[in-house]
């Protein structure tokens, strides 16, 4: 059957995914809570120098150093996620290779949140 | 006229010059340098991640890793890790200035530049002296 849609209907709204300033909002927003848990990542790790595991372990099964460290895995990997689909698309041309990328770089960010959280959460609540 | 809308064949045009044409600039080199450590941070992130499994993982894994670190190639790492931190993070703080319109006069914009680079350097090396002394 023939469609009676016009071919401008057909491709109305199909131009551009309309998540630019999404994109570059989340950019921010993680930016900033990285800017204050990228300091705070700084002085803990600063002040774990020469400590033994048990201070160690101690210090990261804190409810607030593990807050703030789940705080940073998360806004991290949203930002470095974002930051690096922009290099791909700025640089691999390639349809097929540029949707690999972009997916690897989906999982790579997942699993880098994934594994960090998981092991944050251990130290707080595991054995 | 020859303009056509982007139909047929598209007449041969001179390209508009790219990096290699251009002497570099002081914002230019830092917006390159902005990418180049959030990439660098990106595969970063790893570390961080081994680090806490580590942690999680007990006494003898957790000093193990620490003795990887510990290693001068480890050090440098560190090291380099430290400053790009510190640059990618004052490359941020540039930009957020310069997304609310502000500080885009050709010598704000120098000063801005040279002056993240010298304050990433300088962090650096703050950091790693309190390193150096035994933490904090």
């Amino acid at each position: 059957m023939k469609s009676m849609r016009t071919p401008l209907k057909k491709v109305r709204y199909l131009g551009s995914a309309k998540e630019g300033a999404d994109h570059f909002w989340k950019q921010r927003v993680t930016g900033v809570a990285n800017l204050f848990l990228g300091v705070f990542l700084v002085w803990l790790i600063v002040s774990l120098l020469g400590a033994d595991y048990v201070t160690a372990r101690q210090k990261l099964g804190n409810p607030l150093i593990a807050l703030a460290l789940l705080g940073l895995i998360l806004s991290g990997t949203v930002h470095m996620r974002l930051g690096m689909q922009t290099i791909i698309e700025d640089y691999v041309h390639e349809e097929g290779l540029k949707l690999a990328a972009l997916m690897l770089n989906t999982f790579f960010a997942i699993f880098i949140a994934l594994v960090s959280v998981f092991a944050i959460l251990k130290l707080s609540f595991g054995a | 006229m020859e303009a056509t809308s982007g139909r047929g064949v598209r007449p041969e045009r001179p390209l508009s010059p790219h990096l290699q044409i251009y002497s570099p600039l002081i914002n230019m080199v830092m917006s390159i340098l902005h990418r180049i450590t959030g990439a660098a941070l990106y595969a970063g992130s790893l570390l961080l991640a081994w680090w806490l499994i580590a942690a999680a993982s007990g006494p003898d894994y957790y000093n193990y890793v620490l003795s990887w670190f510990a290693t001068w190639p480890g050090k440098i790492i560190l090291l380099g890790y430290t400053w790009v931190l510190m640059n990618h993070m004052l490359g941020g703080l540039r930009h957020f200035l310069w997304d609310t319109g502000h500080g885009y006069d050709l010598k704000t914009i120098d000063i801005l530049s040279w002056g993240s680079l010298a304050a990433s350097f300088t962090l650096t090396a703050i950091i790693w002296a309190f390193a150096a002394l035994g933490g904090i």
